[in-house]
């Protein structure tokens, strides 16, 4: 039994246990893959204060060492349900295990939208990619094309634009939902070239991926476009399913709490990319953790006292 | 995890005895950097397999040669022939199945 159980060893998560390892409370993270999350992705991080540079690895490593330096313990399962039980909550994990906490923090973060293509999956890794700044290199003077309209998509289009030799900007609207100034950068690129109004309906490949087609959504037209990579940014997605039945999902998938990261479940606290709210950042998921883990001692204090 | 090069792969990749693990990586790829330490858990706890590791900066054709193009990138080498791969940053149990242990 631990005081609190964290589910997700992200930004939001491992300062969660910093704050209740400093309350002196016992505490689990559990983390499915790697500590360190989604910033893993990148290499230089420059909105975080105190350190003008800082790679993301470097940031999840030195976070992960602070945990686990004020006793923080770590366990590298993922989590597929919680139930209560009694006072307590018990958080089942894949490979069969039960994890029992007084309070648990939900801090699992966001994973990349699919574009939920056929074959999709298997081209990952050999021609789709949903990191521009993380495989651009491989596409060097290679046509490619970045699919979304939002910020992401308009920034890996100008990266890419300085590698590629050709750049198709796909987007199933007319406007982007990103900055006029990306969009006017793009403009000025003799490299890329807008296809606007479409949507990605095939991926043509053997073993990698040789083209794409797209439908206008006006009017049904099909073009193809031959190339080596495509660049997906057409956002994330958080995945909260296997905590639907206890706490309340907005129609994103997001887990419907305020700013003090209560969900609607006593005992159970959101923190990081996974909450509902306007900015998702390293600043916003760390101050969510700190939050959770305040309320969830808080919580567990209110519990001890009363003897149970 | 021995680094091998273009000159090296055949010899220690292709033509090994054992099943031979991959890691394709690379100096600025935060994900492969948070593999590493536990490649070499399995390393010291799998002898069956025998673990290896590119750097695809240095090694560009090796990359291309094996149609990897997106790190990190895991390829197990049975008998010459590629058997099985993985793409991005996968979990304990994942590498597990890849290696068999
Ligand atoms: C390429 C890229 C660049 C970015 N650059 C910046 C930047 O420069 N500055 C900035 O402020 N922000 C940046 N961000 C955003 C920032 O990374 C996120 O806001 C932040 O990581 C969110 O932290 P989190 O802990 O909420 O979630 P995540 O980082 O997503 O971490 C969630 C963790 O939970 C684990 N997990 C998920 N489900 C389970 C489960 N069921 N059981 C166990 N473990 C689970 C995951 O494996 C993961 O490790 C960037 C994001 C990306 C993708």
């Amino acid at each position: 039994m631990h005081d609190i159980v964290v589910i997700g060893g992200g930004p939001a998560g491992l300062t969660a246990a910093i704050y209740a390892r400093r309350a002196a409370r016992s505490v689990l993270v559990l983390e499915a893959k790697t500590c360190g999350g989604q910033i893993l992705n990148t290499p230089d991080i420059e909105n975080y204060p105190v350190e003008a540079h800082v790679s993301g690895f470097d940031f999840g490593a030195r976070v992960e060492a602070q945990a686990r330096g004020l006793g923080a313990e770590i366990a590298f399962e993922k989590a597929v349900g919680l139930r209560r039980d009694g006072a307590d909550w018990v958080v089942e994990t894949a490979k069969g295990g039960e994890h029992r906490a007084r309070a648990v923090i939900l801090a699992t973060g966001s994973e990349n939208r699919k574009l939920g293509l056929p074959d999709e999956e298997r081209l990952v890794g050999r021609g789709v990619s949903y990191c521009a700044t993380c495989d651009g290199n491989f596409y060097r003077n290679k046509v490619v094309a970045v699919v979304g309209g939002g910020n992401t998509a308009l920034e890996d289009a100008l990266y890419l634009a300085d590698l590629a030799e050709k750049v198709y900007l796909v987007h199933r609207r007319d406007g982007f939902r990103g900055e006029e100034t990306n969009v006017a950068r793009l403009k000025a690129r003799p490299n890329v070239e807008f296809v606007l109004n479409a949507t990605v309906r095939r991926l043509v490949a053997e073993k990698r991926l040789q083209a794409i087609e797209v439908e206008d959504v006006r009017d049904g037209s099909v073009r193809t476009l031959e190339l080596k990579g495509l660049f997906v940014a057409v956002g994330r997605i958080p995945e909260n399913q296997n905590f639907a039945s206890v706490v309340e999902l907005d129609a994103s998938g997001y887990v419907v709490a305020g700013e003090d990261c209560h969900t609607r479940a006593p005992g159970v606290f959101v923190a990081g990319d996974n909450r509902v709210k306007p900015l998702r950042q390293l600043v916003t998921a760390t101050a969510d953790g700190a939050m959770a883990a305040t309320e969830a001692v808080k919580y567990v204090n209110g519990l001890l006292d009363r003897g149970t | 995890m021995t680094p091998v090069t273009k000159e090296t792969f055949e010899s220690e990749v292709l033509k090994a005895e054992k099943p031979v693990l991959v890691d394709f990586n690379a100096g600025w790829c935060g994900p492969c950097k948070a593999m590493k330490p536990i490649l070499e858990e399995f390393e010291a706890s799998t002898p069956d397999v025998k673990f290896v590791s590119v750097d695809i900066d240095d090694q560009d054709e090796l990359a291309e040669d094996w149609d990897v193009a997106s790190i990190p990138c895991l390829v197990l080498f049975k008998g010459g022939a590629e058997a099985k791969r993985s793409v991005g940053l996968v979990s304990r149990d994942a590498i597990s199945e890849l290696v068999g242990a």
